[in-house]
């Protein structure tokens, strides 16, 4: 290399060195405007407050014949849940129980999760197939089977707030910093904490572990 | 080459006659036996004598086959199916704080997207200055890069054991978790460059799965160290966590870090989806259920010796395990060997970062007597992790979610090991 290009090369290497950096908290200007068609297209969440329902409405009796062609194999005729897939009906009154059954009429605070979670999820394998339509009439039948609404309702949009939930009331904000204060700042105890310790269960008596790994002992 | 050949065998052959004149002589005394000479060192092994693969044989490599047991593990009958399932860490047979990226527990509501990344959009909108839509190649030009270590737990980890020990093995009483250094960009990089409106009060994240995937999460925490990121320990995401794209919310329940990221919605209020609802609320013994309780309390388990990893020896045996906490850094571990009556601290090695795994040691002596084993994690706030039973006094046993109680290990005299429940 000649004297005068390891001369070019340094300068060259200096300006690359100098490239201008973006100031912190600056616009860059990567990315471009989403057009109003787009996020119409990916937009279809609906919030407690009705914003977001599609125009649109659907009968209790439309929704059963919709629900037992489409939701039934999975969500059972009556809501009921066939196998280990969910209920969606029934369970009121068992929040306290030994057993609680969670369900759409017996814990979901909110309808517009219902409506929402059917329109972008399912049915299951088939998402965002049903029509706005269909889904009101769905989630009516659902209302119904909860015993919420009487056989000959319509859900629409322009009645939907209208529609209480049973559960709603039973929700609270996080509140575990001030209820479980008592697990911050303890000062651990660390020796002879308690007097006798004895062994109360045991996962081996249940025998619900799948297998994975040797398990067989030979202590040398 | 002949004179080489021959060597070895006849060096077998001398020892091999050594070694049945050992035996013979220790036929004469019952108790001495002279030590054997180990074939693993005087046979010459296959490995030490033929040519292996040679380089590009496995362009992306594969642990050593001998590891093919170490592997994510599911519980049949825990789900409905597999494609909407969860499956769990091998966390016994992995040491130091980073999770290898095959074995990080998948959770899937619909499957695992195969989404092709030119094809894959972020847009941002709602309550903004401007709605944005960037690709996977605008999203890597943005200036100030990131990359930071974080566990993400599922918040139904351990929501099997709250009626009591009902799994027997850490990877399923504790193995919904994972720790990853994670790269890519603050989201409120992407928040500023879209601006955020005054009244915004949170953001709705939702993925590009079959599910759809959506969780609320309030401004503050979004604007204040979540990441959109593209890469996990040095390398693409896996598709099974996110792959091109994916949400980080460090020390939040995992529900939240979306994966397959494509949306972004500023609102001034929740959007009470579906996990926000049915799902991840703490049901407690009242009928009354917690909402938003994202933050992961400090928690940690041993992972050895545990169920699957028992003690095969008497004598030197290491005690190690992981602690971690959603509200700050690990600030000691105590462990238990007599259930809970006596602790002592347990050594902390490698790093101690911020919401990331943190990973102990105790080295013990064992002479075969039973060993009630526990451990106890303070995190830099002062949270004192609490026995299961001190939680089920606040909670009851329906909460499915959060439970952050001390584990307790019975290692017994023939050195198995099982999860139980103790007073």
């Amino acid at each position: 290399m000649s004297r005068s290009s390891k001369v070019w090369l340094g300068l060259a290497l200096a300006a690359a060195l100098a490239l201008p950096a973006f100031a912190q908290g600056g616009k860059t200007g990567l990315g471009r405007s989403a057009l109003p068609e787009e996020i119409k297209a990916w937009d279809i969440d609906v919030r407690p407050d009705g914003l977001g329902l599609p125009p649109g409405k659907g009968s209790v009796k439309d929704g059963e014949t919709l629900f037992l062609e489409r939701c039934a194999a999975c969500h059972g005729e009556f809501a009921e849940g066939v196998g280990r897939w969910p209920v969606l009906a029934g369970g009121q009154g068992t929040m306290m129980a030994d057993r609680p059954e969670k369900t759409i009429g017996s814990f979901w605070p909110d309808l517009s999760t219902a409506f929402d979670y059917i329109r972008r999820a399912m049915p299951y394998g088939n998402a965002q197939s049903l029509t706005a339509d269909e889904t009101y009439a769905i989630v009516a039948f659902l209302l119904n089977m909860n015993n919420i609404v009487k056989d000959d309702f319509v859900l629409s949009r322009e009645n939907f707030l209208t529609v209480k939930m049973p559960n709603a009331a039973a929700f609270y904000d996080d509140d575990r910093e001030k209820a479980e204060k008592h697990f911050w700042n303890r000062t651990p105890c660390m020796t002879n904490c308690k007097p006798d310790t004895r062994i109360t269960g045991r996962a081996a008596v249940l025998d619900v572990t799948p297998d994975g790994g040797d398990k067989s002992i030979k202590v040398e | 080459m002949t004179e080489r050949k021959d060597r070895p065998a006849s060096r077998r052959g001398f020892l091999a006659a050594a070694a049945g004149a050992g035996a013979l002589a220790a036929t004469g005394r019952a108790n001495a036996q002279a030590p054997k000479p180990d074939p693993a060192i005087t046979e010459p092994q296959d490995w030490n004598r033929h040519l292996g693969p040679g380089v590009d044989h496995a362009p992306y490599g594969k642990p050593s086959k001998f590891e093919a047991g170490v592997v994510r593990r599911h519980v049949g009958w825990l789900t409905a199916d597999t494609v909407s399932s969860i499956n769990f860490t091998p966390l016994h047979q992995l040491d130091g704080i980073v999770t290898p990226n095959g074995l990080c527990f998948e959770r899937h509501h619909a499957g695992v997207a195969e989404i092709e990344p030119t094809k894959h959009r972020l847009m941002i909108h709602g309550l903004v200055e401007k709605p944005l839509v960037f690709t996977m190649d605008d999203l890597k030009r943005f200036p100030g890069r990131v990359n930071k270590l974080y566990f993400l737990e599922c918040a139904a980890n351990g929501g099997m054991e709250w009626r009591g020990a009902q799994l027997n093995g850490c990877q399923f009483t504790h193995g919904m978790i994972h720790n990853v250094w994670y790269t890519g960009i603050p989201l409120k990089t992407l928040l500023d460059e879209a601006g955020v409106r005054t009244n915004a009060k949170w953001l709705l994240a939702e993925g590009a799965d079959a599910s759809s995937m959506t969780r609320s999460i309030p401004i503050e925490k979004a604007m204040k160290d979540c990441l959109v990121v593209w890469g996990m320990n040095g390398e693409a995401l896996r598709a099974e966590q996110g792959y091109p794209l994916r949400l980080v919310v460090p020390g939040w329940e995992g529900n939240m870090w979306i994966k397959w990221l494509r949306r972004l919605e500023v609102g001034e209020q929740p959007w009470q989806q579906r996990e926000e609802t049915s799902k991840y609320t703490d049901l407690l013994a009242d009928g009354r259920s917690r909402r938003f309780t994202f933050v992961m309390d400090a928690k940690s388990v041993v992972t050895n010796p545990s169920p699957q990893a028992p003690l095969r020896h008497k004598g030197p045996n290491v005690l190690t395990g992981l602690a971690w906490s959603g509200r700050g850094a690990i600030a000691r571990v105590d462990v238990s060997i007599d259930g809970g009556k006596n602790w002592q601290n347990a050594r902390i090695d490698g790093p101690v970062l911020p919401m990331s795994l943190t990973r102990f040691y105790v080295d013990f002596d064992w002479q075969g007597q039973d060993l009630l084993i526990q451990s106890r994690a303070m995190d830099e706030t002062g949270y004192v992790q609490p026995t299961k039973d001190e939680l089920r006094k606040v909670r009851g046993v329906n909460s499915i979610y959060h439970n952050n109680g001390i584990q307790t290990w019975h290692v017994k005299p023939n050195g198995e090991t099982e999860n139980v429940e103790i007073l």
